[in-house]
């Protein structure tokens, strides 16, 4: 039990579950299938990419660049299965090669200069997405391909309603479910995740262990891409249109929720459980905002919020403990 | 002690560019022993270590000998399987990893492994905690031990990856007396169990204690290596300096009682320390001494405005004083040399000029704009410089390039160049090297001849002994006994500052 208290997942999970009572005590609407469907599917994209900003902060680094190579892959995406080929195998696969290049590009600079990651992908994230508004002149591809529109469209849940429409889960959550196993997975059985928290905590002790501080990084941030690049396939597929300004701008609500759910800037500590639940956290309180009829200006003031409350008591926490430990 | 050899180096050598790091040096450690490795610094030692490690290769001709196996370099990998293992004195572990996974961690780095073992990690770890004869909760968080349970742990890590010969550096730098002799119990049970140790220490008087054999290095050149029978205290210091080198007592003599300049009465400040009554006069120096962690730090910070005391009266030239902030110390005329020089007494990353100037940046300004003078600047830089006997190279030089003892050295002169009333001096040599040492004794007893009040905190008996004209104890966060250091030995302070431990 001490040990749960330790946890900062189980805080947020606390957060979560407060936040919830509330706004279902408020708001009827709040608590219902549909709602929470809806909810599901609108964060599959910012839940995707927290699982790769998760992998960063754990390994030490950060990545503000994401959003720039979600854009460039989703949009050579669009522009293949619209002018070449229309294959749904292939709207997967050219976003992720797309990802990881552009990931593994951050790693090696990163390495090579050892310049703060923050300064390299804030370059990056305006070198990518400068160079891809120029070549792109920042025209939309409205007429994605028949497959694609189908497999955005598909359902994996249908729950029929009494006396009204059907609500349906979108199997675009299933690949945020897809991504969450396979990043638990990752940092947790495997020895690269395991090297990726050590290097994250002591790089010199890492350096000192054995291990690759090259190649942990270039998997970070490649896997970062990767994601990336699925997410802006999610994105694509929410939408139905690839508009190739709507996803810059939103790298702070992701570093926002992953820092929320307990990942140190610093490097060394997350957790899988705690970014799912810092987006949640984060989707819910907008959530609720809206059914609440609040202006969307506060939304930018609750997550703030949120944002310090949580570093403020993490600090203490830990300020606590180690007077306790001396 | 068995008379086999375990690790037989011979001709070893490293240059950079055309400074010598070592030079044609031999070493022998025998199997089950401890052997002992001092010098100042920049002797060589770490440059020794790494070529044992692996990590830096030494110059052709070089021949290696490790338990029957001829080299004449050695791979990191490759010292690493034949069971040489580090334990660092920063430990380079990782603190948000569990105690199972710190020492496991060797599985991460085997060949094709891909999938994580955690049976595996917990029975490695307790395995090699058993057999270091300690025991821990395995999924506790690192950091949320003691640094000395830490150390046991970064042990254990290299126990359990089969270490034959452990090198320890400075393992003792960041415990309390306690904490080292429990440590010394379980490293000579080690030596039963197969192990040899290499142990790497400024404290002299430790490396005589474990030590079987102690090699001493000197310039890049190895001295001489004895046997623990012949060796003293005194010895080694003259091997590792080459001159005969006795701190001698520079302090002058107090002329008449003084009024004190500062006096606290029944000062407190919850959980860090209580009944503290102490005074100070102008041109003296009150030693204070006691196992680390009894709180000196604590008071120290508390004079300088950081901590303000919850209860008692502090008074400085018998008016009262609250001392809530640094700015109101700093006012008061105290200065504060911290006992962690890097994090705390210097800017690393910024030049020697800049960093010598920092106490009294209003004292070097001027003109309409109040900007810093480089005339006045360069002034006191070069007298510090001269006064102080700071070996530099270039003013602009970044302070991170300086050697510890020179390090330290700006530390204090950045604070005399204010001129403080009262200076207090936290563990001032630690780390530092012999030649250092024997200047900042120099400085503090120029310092009082001046007429500076002054507090020195320190772990070392003879340093206190020498460098302070009352000694008070330190322990368990109160003052205890008052001595005078002209009637006090080495031994018997030494044993005071342990019995009044044990009888708590």
């Amino acid at each position: 039990m001490t040990q749960i208290l330790k946890k900062s997942e189980f805080y947020i999970g606390l957060a979560v579950l407060l936040f919830g009572i509330v706004l279902s005590i408020m708001e009827p609407q709040f608590l219902t299938l549909s709602n929470w469907f809806d909810l599901l599917r609108n964060n599959t994209f910012l839940g995707i990419l927290a699982l790769g900003e998760l992998v960063i902060l754990v390994s030490g680094g950060i990545d503000v660049s994401f959003t720039a190579t979600a854009t460039v892959a989703q949009y050579i995406m669009g522009i293949v299965l619209t002018k070449f080929i229309g294959n749904i195998f292939l709207a997967f696969l050219i976003p992720g090669i797309v990802g990881v290049s552009l990931g593994a590009f951050n790693a090696v600079i990163i390495y090579l200069t050892g310049v703060p990651a923050v300064v390299i992908t804030i370059a990056t994230l305006n070198l990518y997405y400068g160079l891809f508004q120029f070549l792109s002149g920042g025209e939309w591809i409205y007429n994605l391909p028949e497959s694609f529109r189908n497999m955005a469209q598909t359902n994996i849940l249908t729950i029929p309603q009494e006396g009204g429409w059907p609500v349906s889960l979108s199997i675009l959550v299933l690949f945020w479910l897809g991504a969450i196993v396979v990043t638990w997975f990752i940092l947790n059985r495997t020895t690269v995740g395991r090297k990726l928290y050590a290097m994250g905590d002591n790089q010199e002790a890492a350096k000192r262990a054995g291990f690759s501080i090259f190649k942990l990084t270039l998997f970070s941030y490649s896997y970062m891409g990767f994601l990336a690049g699925i997410a802006g396939v999610m994105q694509a597929a929410q939408t139905q249109v690839i508009q190739p300004n709507a996803i810059v701008g939103r790298e702070l609500d992701v570093l926002a929720a992953v820092i929320i759910g307990g990942a140190s800037v610093f490097g060394g500590r997350g957790s899988v459980l705690g970014t799912v639940l810092g987006v949640i956290l984060l989707a819910i309180v907008r959530n609720g905002l809206v059914l609440l009829g609040v202006s969307s200006y506060w939304h930018s003031v609750a997550t703030g919020l949120i944002i310090l409350i949580v570093v403020v008591l993490t600090a203490l926490q830990r300020r606590r403990r180690k007077a306790q430990s001396t | 002690m068995s008379e086999d050899v375990l690790l037989e180096a011979e001709d070893l050598s490293k240059y950079y560019g055309g400074v010598t790091a070592l030079e044609d040096v031999d070493i022998s450690i025998k199997e089950n022993s401890i052997h002992g490795l001092v010098g100042e610094n920049g002797s060589g030692k770490s440059t020794l270590v790494k070529i044992i490690t692996g990590v830096v290769t030494p110059e052709p001709g070089a021949d290696i000998n490790f338990r029957g196996d001829n080299f004449s370099e050695l791979k990191p990998v490759e010292a690493f399987q034949k069971g040489i293992q580090v334990v660092h004195q920063d430990l380079s572990m990782f603190s948000n990893l569990s105690v199972a996974e710190n020492i496991g961690m060797g599985q991460y780095i085997e060949q094709g492994r891909i999938l994580v073992n955690w049976d595996e990690h917990k029975k490695q770890a307790q395995s090699s905690l058993d057999r270091l004869g300690v025991s821990f909760d395995l999924d506790t968080k690192l950091d949320e031990l003691s640094k000395a349970d830490q150390q046991l742990v970064a042990i254990s890590r290299a126990l359990a990856s089969d270490a034959k010969l452990l090198i320890m550096d400075e393992p003792t730098a960041s415990l309390t007396q306690e904490e080292v002799n429990e440590l010394f119990g379980i490293l000579e049970e080690l030596t039963e169990k197969g192990v040899s140790i290499l142990f790497i220490s400024h404290r002299l008087e430790e490396v005589l204690e474990v030590g079987d054999e102690i090699t001493v290095l000197r310039d890049g050149n190895k001295i001489s290596t004895v046997n623990r029978e012949e060796a003293s205290k005194k010895k080694l210091s003259q091997l590792m300096t080459g001159e005969k080198v006795q701190f001698q007592r520079r302090l002058g003599e107090l002329e008449s009682e003084k009024q004190p300049l500062l006096k606290l009465d029944e000062v407190a400040r919850k959980g860090d320390f209580e009944d503290v009554n102490m005074s100070v006069a102008e041109g003296e120096v009150l030693g204070i001494i006691g196992p680390l962690g009894s709180g000196q730090t604590k008071l120290a910070r508390t004079l300088f405005g950081m901590n303000p005391p919850t209860s008692g009266k502090i008074t400085i030239g018998g008016e009262k004083v609250r001392l809530e902030s640094i700015e109101e110390a700093m006012e008061l005329g105290i200065g504060y040399v911290p006992e962690d020089r890097l994090t705390q007494g210097l800017v690393l990353d910024q030049p020697i000029n800049d960093n010598l100037i920092l106490t009294d940046l209003d004292g070097f300004s001027e003109g309409l704009f109040n900007l810093i003078s480089e005339t006045k600047q360069k002034r006191f830089v070069d007298t510090a410089v001269d006064t102080y006997d700071i070996k530099i190279g270039k003013p602009e030089d970044k302070a991170i390039s300086l050697s510890g003892g020179n390090q330290q050295k700006i530390v204090v002169a950045k604070w005399v160049s204010v001129e403080p009333k009262l200076l207090i001096l936290n563990r001032p040599t630690h780390g530092v090297d012999i030649a250092a040492k024997d200047n900042i004794y120099k400085l503090i007893a120029d310092l009082a001849s001046q007429g500076m009040a002054i507090v020195l905190i320190s772990d070392e008996a003879e340093e206190v002994i020498n460098n302070s004209h009352r000694i008070r104890i330190m322990k368990e966060g109160t003052l205890t006994q008052e001595l005078s250091s002209s009637e006090i030995g080495e031994e018997e302070l030494y044993e005071a500052v342990m019995e009044e431990k044990n009888r708590v």
